[in-house]
């Protein structure tokens, strides 16, 4: 919105500039039209938080998401925001007290793969609105225009705990379209549930998909078919925005310039090539990830992620030296050639080597028990000699998920002045049986686990069997 | 040595291979034994085993002779190998796009008679990643096939055996939910028609002794009909998959006609709804305890507490419906459990459970004088994400925590930076 704002000033000040030289002037010089600006926010976020009061959780035990641990601490929620972290807060009489002894407290979990609403349940053709696979790239297409808000999997993730998560379109395309990202709180529509200013991310893949859905219907259908793909993508991203520089540039030296035409798939390539909208990328292999390190380095733009990398831990090192993070599954392995060298300690091991570790579902069933994939690679990392803490590997669920989308300061950690979005668990959350029991979002109580008014029930499961039961 | 023949050679590299190891002896002392039998849990136990069986358990710790190799369990928990209850193990490496999966029967003329004990590999790279994890033995099944029947499944033990097939044509699996609708014209009102015709050909075929020349006129040939037969004779447990409550109803309407039917139900997203039918029914169930989302029209009820209703009504429920993760069948337990199964009851469902409904009680699932050696010894709660085995015991023989994946773990915890990784022998 600032850019837009900003933007448009600039664009009504030059208007202004011309026409006072118009009138003012002796000659007379033809006025510029009006200048032309993309706006880069044309589906603004219209989210609201839930009403809350200022409540304080007391005695509890916190992993604050970026490392720390702490016992006997209470923390306060008021404002929607984190306003206080010890143990000796005072808290006003008008603040509801929760005993959290025995408890413990974390940031919400943030899931950077979902397709939560673009594969809504129930799973019919109807609902399938998240491949746009018609031609290798459409970057034009945005995923939250396929966001079907009553998929009741939002209401399970809640219960598992997820206060955030990015939405991308899937990975029949080398180039898929833009993701967004929400806050888990589904109204009646998607711009209600659009994180306030997160950037905007764009869903690439690698490999295998692309490679079987273009291969019989005029490529690609190799992988150097692929990377060709991508590699005059990016080229004609950087046409397009030069095209655009130069109409900025005659515009700004008094020129009667005229605007170039408009390419969707191209002002969203060229968002990536300004640094707007991050890459997240679906890949697999090893090899894979290393050649659209260089595709990267050839067309100047950042990876922000790699998604599903079950071969990240072959090439740690190197995704620590590029800064990319790796969004990973705990143990998924083995259901095509490109995830059969998955193995268990792929997240610890990326984590050991300094590279960003974040644990993924791309599941609407996984993304019901994140803690507990944590937990496996947790655990399994250190049968194998990579002992992180429990406090540490909390960072794979939030603070890192929140850093690869860019909102990591608003959320992704218990500190003071960041979005309330906190989880209290019945217990330990790296056990199977803990549950969030309670999950706040900006301070407002969006799911307790024992107060079945609490549950949101979508619109689909109105009227249905089993209509607001225990799921 | 010298003095053995070659013959004689011939039959000990045979038994090193088969029966061999499992001359060794091997006495589990310390910890907490779940016999899953009358005996129940007993702490501080000793487990002995022989020639491939279990040979005492008791109840305190003892000290054996040299004969016998001692694991000290102490701290530890000991279970009965895990039962995969619903799987396709060694019958797919890779399922998409990756050759041949022996999992997936699409054009053919057989479908009750698909046998999967033909295509079982033991070699099957999910052999060594299940085990490693405390699945010791598993129901495999035709996982796909373009008609309602995926055939006659088989039992497998995941131990080293040449043949790991411990029961053949185990059981008869049939789809009855939206998915068997779909195959079958697209609508339960044809395939309803389709099942009990199918079962009738069976009655009638029973009675007949087939050869090539043999006159049959029934719509099911001849080896599917005939396939059919040990399933309407109650000989072989009958697998349905199913979820809408109204359909489970209609399956219990089906055992009323087809009295010696038995019936497993297979998914069974709504089967809370009927608990009390179901258990008064007799029929066990085998689910996935996490599927609580309508993913389709027929699983509206879809709930986590499903396993626990069941359970509360009496129903015997056995959970492990996975292939490549079936060994994420414990984590599954666990979240039943955290969903209000009795504990004991969440092991009962990776062990007895499933052993009850293939008939193989009697050799696997629990810990008694006499039992198959299928024996795992876990760092803790063995449904609690982060334990895991310390040693597996399959056939009486401790099997190495070993996999393909524990290879490339151990290849890349250290890179190489002088050479290619290649040259890294783990």
């Amino acid at each position: 919105m600032k850019t837009l704002n900003k933007a448009l000033f600039t664009g009504l000040s030059l208007v202004a500039a011309a026409t006072l030289v118009g009138c003012g002037g002796s000659e007379a010089k033809k006025a510029q039209a009006p200048f032309v600006e993309i706006n880069k926010d044309p589906y603004p976020s219209t989210y609201k938080a839930l009403p809350s009061v200022a409540t304080l959780i007391t005695n509890a035990n916190v992993y604050d998401g970026i490392g720390g641990f702490f016992e006997n601490t209470s923390v306060l929620l008021a404002d929607g925001k984190i306003k206080a972290i010890g143990n000796s807060i005072k808290a006003a009489d008008d603040v509801k007290v929760v005993d959290g002894k025995g408890k413990w407290i974390t940031p919400g979990i943030i899931d950077v793969h979902s397709h939560l609403g673009v594969y809504a349940t129930p799973d019919t053709g109807s609902h399938s609105d998240g491949n746009e696979m018609v031609k290798p790239v459409t970057a034009a297409v945005w995923a939250e225009h396929s966001i079907l808000v009553q998929d009741p999997g939002f209401r399970r993730a809640l219960a598992g705990g997820v206060t955030s998560m990015q939405i991308l379109p899937g990975s029949g395309n080398l180039i898929g379209g833009r993701g967004v990202t929400v806050k888990n709180l589904p109204n009646r529509v998607i711009q209600d549930m659009k994180f306030p200013d997160a950037p905007y991310g764009l869903k690439m893949a690698c490999g295998e998909n692309p490679k079987r859905v273009y291969g019989k219907k005029g490529g690609p259908m190799t992988r150097m078919g692929n990377v060709a793909g991508y590699r005059q993508a990016w080229a004609d991203a950087e046409n397009y925005q030069r095209s655009w520089d130069k109409y900025k540039a005659d515009y700004e030296a008094g020129k009667d310039a005229k605007a170039p035409k408009r390419d969707l798939n191209l002002d969203t390539l060229a968002g990536v090539l300004r640094g707007d909208i991050l890459v997240h990328m679906h890949c697999y292999r090893a090899d894979d990830m290393g050649t659209m390190i260089d595709v990267m380095k050839e067309f100047n733009y950042q990876i922000a992620s790699f998604q599903h990398a079950v071969e990240s831990y072959k090439i740690a090192d190197k995704l620590a030296e590029n800064n990319i993070c790796s969004a990973m599954w705990a143990d998924w392995w083995g259901f095509k050639m490109e995830a059969y060298d998955g193995i268990r300690e792929n997240i610890p091991m990326v984590a050991n080597a300094k590279a960003c570790a974040i644990v993924h579902s791309d599941s609407d069933q996984g993304i019901q028990r994140l803690n507990q994939e944590a937990a496996k690679a947790l655990s399994d990392g250190q049968r194998a000699g990579i002992d992180f803490s429990k406090a540490d590997a909390w960072t794979w669920l939030t603070a890192n998920p929140a850093k690869s989308l860019g909102i990591f300061e608003q959320t992704g950690s218990i500190e003071v002045g960041k979005n309330a979005d906190v989880v209290m668990w019945s217990s330990e959350p790296f056990s199977t049986y803990s549950q969030a029991e309670m999950v706040f979002i900006d301070g407002g109580v969006a799911f307790d686990r024992n107060k079945p008014e609490t549950w949101a029930v979508s619109d689909y499961e109105l009227g249905q069997v089993a209509e607001g039961d225990h799921k | 040595m010298s003095k053995l023949t070659l013959s004689a050679i011939a039959t000990i590299t045979a038994l090193a291979f088969s029966a061999g190891a499992h001359a060794e002896k091997i006495a589990i002392i310390g910890g907490t034994v779940h016999t899953m039998t009358a005996q129940g849990t007993i702490e501080d136990a000793t487990v002995l085993i022989e020639d491939g069986k279990i040979s005492k358990v008791i109840a305190q710790e003892v000290s054996t002779d040299a004969s016998y190799r001692v694991i000290d369990a102490k701290g530890k928990v000991i279970t009965p190998g895990f039962i995969g209850a619903y799987t396709s193990l060694g019958l797919v490496e890779v399922p998409s796009w990756a050759g041949t999966n022996d999992s997936s029967v699409g054009k053919s003329d057989l479908h009750a008679a698909l046998d999967a004990t033909a295509a079982v590999n033991p070699d099957t790279t999910l052999r060594n990643i299940s085990r490693i994890e405390g699945i010791t033995s598993a129901a495999t099944s035709i996982g796909y096939s373009d008609t309602i029947y995926k055939g006659r499944g088989a039992i497998i033990t995941l131990g080293d055996d040449v043949d790991p097939v411990m029961k053949k044509r185990a059981f008869m699996s049939i789809d009855l939910s939206n998915s068997g609708a779909d195959v079958s014209g697209g609508s339960r009102a044809a395939l309803w028609l389709d099942i009990r015709n199918a079962l009738n050909e069976a009655i009638y075929a029973q009675s007949i002794t087939f050869t090539p020349q043999t006159e049959w006129h029934g719509t099911l040939s001849k080896a599917n009909v005939q396939a059919l037969i040990p399933v309407i004779k109650g000989e072989m447990p009958l697998l349905v998959k199913v979820h809408r409550a109204s359909d489970i109803r209609r399956v219990i309407k089906l055992t009323k006609n087809f009295k010696r039917l038995n019936v497993t139900l297979v998914g069974a997203s709504e089967a809370w709804r009927v608990a009390d039918e179901v258990a008064a029914a007799g029929m066990s169930v085998i689910l996935n305890p996490e599927s609580n989302l309508p993913y389709t029209f027929e699983q509206n009820g879809a709930t986590l507490a499903n396993a626990a209703r069941l359970n509360d009504a009496g129903v015997n429920v056995a959970i492990g419906m996975s292939t490549h993760n079936i060994r994420l069948a414990p984590q599954h337990a666990g979240n039943a459990v955290a969903n209000g199964l009795p504990w004991q009851a969440g092991l009962a469902s990776l062990t007895t459970a499933p052993a009850k409904i293939y008939g193989i009680d009697n050799r696997v699932g629990s810990i008694k004088a006499g039992m198959q050696a299928d024996v795992v010894i876990w760092s803790g709660d063995p449904l609690e994400v982060m334990q895991a085995p310390t040693n597996v015991i399959i056939n009486g023989e401790e099997v190495p925590l070993e996999s393909r994946q524990t290879k490339l773990r151990d290849r890349y915890l250290k890179i190489d930076n002088e050479k290619p990784q290649q040259y890294t022998r783990p």
